[in-house]
């Protein structure tokens, strides 16, 4: 790699060929289609090209199925007892890896999140089937354990043998009675990412869990929280400021999640959305079943958290509340802003780049900007085009034939629990008044002209990027840290976090700005030359003459 | 209590593994052919096992660690992954031009029947590997042994490339096994502290404890080039560190090329250490350095002064079972008890080993081949111990039961420092013991009452 060069030289366009000129001809023409240059058009959103597959033999970002359903989504479910039927390496990687946190500390409640538990299958498993073996393990962790559901994962060795993990599931659930057990298809070779695995959670989430509780849920307001995985604690933070203004969180999806917050998500009134990739899809099928009416939130920054709540707010549309939450807001406010006016001498100016996630990279710009830090490129590791361009592209996406296996359910008004929040007059004056429903405009509209926005980023661009435009910090996963820290730019990991967090919400700001201004000003990135280095040729002189 | 729900009664289980004490083959697969210059592994399967496997040794080495993957969808896992990794590997070749690809396979691929041989032939004659460029392949079903096969079989491979010439080029080969990167390079050290012309593979310092300068090389200088991989046909005898990691190896360089060899156990500790100099001096045919002798002394006097607070001490340990070996003799020699011990890596000569050099020991020792990590917190609630080694995930243990813990084995990803400081050899030795002491003091020093809180000890 050659010495970097300084960004102003460049035009968007010039940047885009030169990720690309490297590449054989097929891949420079996929690549071509899922990297934008954000020309902000009239009324039109430019079309990125997403949830493709990712090409053989070049270096992603990306995992798998199994990485998504089991890693993601169900992972931070501290009561329920996740067993993964395969070889053991797929329930090793994912053993507390993603920095999900759960305070299931008390006694009350089960904790197996620091357990992993496997079937790891042996190769006569794999020539003779695997179903006894999975009976077997699912009768011991019952016994072990007494667990008030057990969740099977299916990794790729299982599709391709056909055991039939939903059966053993049904077999074992009927047989114990007290104990919910079923299961996930989520061999790692389906779909193209992380995201078809998200689906595959959710919809047996939905299935097996949701309106099971017997227990009614009657504070005033409730809500549930969708897409927010309680990363380093995020979770506490904005249960912390909803608990503040008098508003019931009744489920997480899934961050520091229970058994009985999944079963009695049909009881909230409204549902919010965070990351609106892993779960949309769940927030619709909420409202169709349950009449639950859903909003895109963010409490990813101070100004987003305050705006987000007074949505909320605005939805309830109860005076005490909305002055609660006006309170609420201003209390916390001064803080933030404090320390915000401390950092800002230092990061203004500043430019980041941003690759996560199907809404992370959207959501921290927010907390950038906050910082006057501007994001010079973004874009996601397993989105769909509806989290660039919004969801109104929804009903024109093509089903592939990697899209066609995910699993749609079909949902319809539940005959027993349906029951609208709102009237439709209500809901009619309340989007009058500007209030948006079941609306995500996406990334692209949020970032400015002229920068680029790249699906499904590789390690070849993500250095190529920091080379032509040098930002002052780079965002990713762990597989991406170092490559980028060796190139003496300072690299946060957004997935979880390196160590740091909360992020969310007030405090989660506070800390997010600390952290910035420690990367972004750390003098370890001044020492990358040796003064021999800066300067290399001896003269004839010795220093002390 | 993190685990809390872990019963003090040890029931068996026959189908149920809970907490493993080891990870499947494609990671030590993917760890072995980083040591090899110029060399990406590739990973033959769907995408996540890559994912999966770089997060963890980035986490483990804090380096990056590139490796490509064969990306398979539904489509391939049906039709076989030859298309995929025909693509892969010339869009590898055009992208990133590594000198060598080393693929492994998953289960995945396993299961389908992917036959690598033929389509690395396929690739040869579509030409989509340049002149002069190779690719090797190893097969590392993750239904079959542990991460520690994997490297094993990936080491395997490398040694198949070996070939013999007229002459024989006078060098020692040495196989040292999954080591850190630090351990590599005090294996080297301590080879050309006795003069001796080594030839190591896979060799992963200067890879994986790169500098920071402000400059990122997909492929840094270390690594055992592949000319000297080819050449080791040519060696007059090959020392394998290991015979779970390193045997193998030795064993096909024996059979494809005539070249001699010894498995001796990984030298961590002193006796471990002795039998390798030994056998390093006798191969060679030279005399041991004085500076050798006197870092054994060192270690010998380090023994003699910290023996009071190791005496008859209980140990746990769990990791792979060629540094368990040496280890646990280790532990056994200065007169601690190890008397819990599992690694997941499964094979009956490893319990046979550990109760041979523990047979002395006077408490009941508890070993497990195919052991989890389950298991050996039953063991240590009914038989509490002094001292806890092992990977990072043991300290989720150590703080329930409140026990004194060191990280040592793979992975450790939540301390730093395993990458620079070398635990093999006599230094290594050293380092063992200020750490054992000091974790064993520290605790003295917490749980002291104030007039029993000593200056001197």
């Amino acid at each position: 790699m050659g010495k970097a060069q300084k960004a102003v030289q460049w035009d968007p366009t010039d940047i885009k060929q030169k990720l690309l000129e490297k590449y054989p001809p097929k891949v420079a023409r996929k690549r071509a289609k899922q990297i934008l240059i954000n020309e902000a058009q009239e009324n039109t959103t430019p079309e990125i090209t997403a949830n493709v597959r990712t090409i053989p033999g070049i270096i992603t970002m990306r995992g798998c199925t199994y990485a998504g359903c089991k890693g993601v989504i169900m992972g931070p479910t501290s009561d329920i007892v996740n067993l993964v039927h395969g070889p053991i390496g797929c329930s090793f990687y994912a053993w507390l890896t993603r920095r999900n946190q759960s305070d299931a500390s008390g006694h009350e409640n089960a904790n197996f999140i620091n357990y992993c538990m496997s079937t790891d299958m042996q190769d006569s498993d794999i020539i003779f089937g695997g179903e006894k073996k999975l009976e077997l393990a699912i009768q011991e962790a019952y016994d072990t354990f007494h667990p008030k559901a057990i969740a099977i994962f299916a990794t790729c060795p299982v599709g391709l043998i056909g055991d039939d993990i939903h059966a053993v599931a049904r077999k074992m659930k009927e047989k114990f009675g007290d104990c919910n057990v079923f299961a996930f298809s989520c061999e790692g070779y389906k779909g193209v990412s992380q995201s078809a695995g998200h689906h595959i959670a959710n919809n047996q989430v939905f299935t097996h869990l949701v309106g099971k509780s017997e227990q009614e849920k009657t504070d005033k307001y409730k809500i549930n929280l969708l897409g927010e995985y309680n990363i380093g604690g995020d979770g506490f933070e904005i249960d912390r400021i909803l608990k503040k203004c008098g508003i019931t969180n009744i489920a997480t999806f899934s961050g520091n999640s229970t058994y009985d917050q999944f079963a009695s998500a049909n009881q909230a009134d409204l549902s919010c959305v965070m990351c609106h990739r892993s779960i949309n899809y769940v927030a619709d099928m909420l409202e169709t079943k349950y009449g639950i009416p859903w909003i895109k939130v963010n409490f990813i920054g101070a100004e987003a958290t305050a705006k987000s709540l007074r949505k909320i707010g605005a939805y309830f549309a109860d005076q005490e509340l909305v002055d609660k939450i006006e309170e609420v807001i201003a209390e916390e406010m001064p803080s933030v802003k404090a320390i915000c006016e401390d950092v800002l001498p230092r990061t203004t100016g500043k430019t980041a780049m941003l690759f996560v996630g199907g809404s992370r990279a959207h959501h921290y710009q927010e907390l950038f900007s906050e910082m006057g830090m501007k994001t010079l490129s973004a874009g996601y590791e397993f989105a769909h085009r509806d989290d660039y361009e919004g969801r109104e592209v929804i009903p024109n996406l093509k089903v592939d034939a990697d899209s066609r296996n995910i699993e749609e359910i079909e949902v319809s008004a539940d005959p027993e629990l349906f029951k609208p929040r709102k009237s439709e007059e209500e809901l009619k004056a309340l989007e009058k008044s500007g209030f948006e429903f079941k609306e995500y405009e996406g990334l692209i509209p949020d970032m400015d002209k002229d920068t680029l926005i790249i699906d499904d980023l590789n390690q070849y661009e993500a250095e190529k990027l920091v080379e032509l435009l040098k930002p002052d910090i780079f965002c990713a996963g762990i597989k991406e840290k170092f490559s980028i820290q060796k190139l003496g730019i300072p690299m946060k990991q957004l997935h979880s976090y390196d160590s740091g967090g909360p992020y969310a919400g007030f405090k989660g700001a506070i800390n997010f700005y600390q952290e910035i201004d420690r990367l972004v000003t750390s003098k370890v990135w001044s020492y990358m030359k040796a003064p021999w280095e800066e300067n290399p040729e001896l003269s004839a002189t010795y220093v002390w003459e | 209590m993190l685990l809390r729900h872990t019963p003090k009664e040890v029931t068996e289980r026959k189908a149920l593994t809970i907490n493993p004490a080891k990870t499947c083959q494609p990671i030590g697969a993917m760890y072995a052919a980083l040591g090899i210059k110029g060399c990406l592994p590739h990973s033959h399967g769907s995408q996540g096992c890559c994912a999966y496997h770089r997060s963890t040794l980035t986490r483990h080495y804090k380096e990056p660690i590139s490796a490509a993957t064969s990306s398979f969808t539904e489509g391939a896992s049906v039709f076989g992954g030859q298309a995929n990794l025909l693509q892969a590997i010339n869009n590898i070749f055009t992208v990133y031009e590594p000198e060598v690809i080393a693929v492994h396979t998953t289960c995945l691929s396993e299961t389908i029947g992917d036959d690598l041989p033929q389509i690395f032939d396929k690739a040869i004659k579509e030409k989509k590997v340049p002149e002069g460029k190779t690719v090797l392949g190893a097969p590392t079903p993750s239904y079959v042994g542990s991460h520690v096969t994997g490297f094993s079989n990936m080491v395997k491979a490398m040694a198949a490339l070996a070939r013999k010439s007229e002459n024989r080029n006078g060098k020692v080969n040495i196989i040292p096994g999954w080591v850190e990167p630090c351990d590599m390079e005090e294996i080297k050290r301590l080879a050309a502290m006795m003069d001796v012309k080594i030839n190591m593979f896979p060799d992963t310092s200067g890879v994986l404890n790169g500098p920071l300068n402000g400059e990122y090389h997909m492929f840094p200088d270390g690594g055992t080039p592949i000319e000297d991989i080819k050449s080791s046909g040519d060696a007059s005898g090959t020392l394998a560190l290991g015979e779970w990691c390193s045997a193998d190896a030795a064993r096909t360089l024996d059979s494809k090329c005539k070249v001699p060899c010894s498995v001796l156990d990984m030298p961590f500790g002193l006796q471990a250490t002795d039998r390798f100099i030994d056998a390093l001096r006798k191969i060679a045919g030279t005399s041991v350095a004085e500076e050798v002798s006197a870092e054994r002394g060192q270690l010998v006097d380090m023994i003699s002064d910290m023996h009071q607070y190791f005496y008859h001490k209980k140990v746990a340990i769990f990791g792979d079972p060629d540094q368990l070996i040496s280890m646990v003799e280790f532990l056994v020699a200065i007169d601690m008890c190890p008397i819990h011990i599992v690694t997941g890596t499964p094979g009956k000569k490893f319990e046979r080993r550990i109760k041979e050099i523990t047979k002395d020991v006077p408490y009941e020792v508890n070993v497990k081949a195919a052991g989890d990590m389950f298991l050996l917190h039953q063991w240590i609630k009914n038989e509490p111990v002094d001292l806890l080694i092992g990977n990072t995930y043991g300290k989720y243990m150590a703080r329930d039961e409140d026990i004194p813990f060191i990280r040592w084995g793979f992975p450790i990803l939540d301390r730093q420092g395993h990458q620079y400081f070398p635990t093999v050899g006599y230094k290594g030795g050293i380092r063992m013991l200020e750490k054992i002491l000091g974790v064993l003091l520290d605790r003295m020093d917490r749980d002291n009452p104030e007039e029993k809180f000593e200056l001197v000890y």
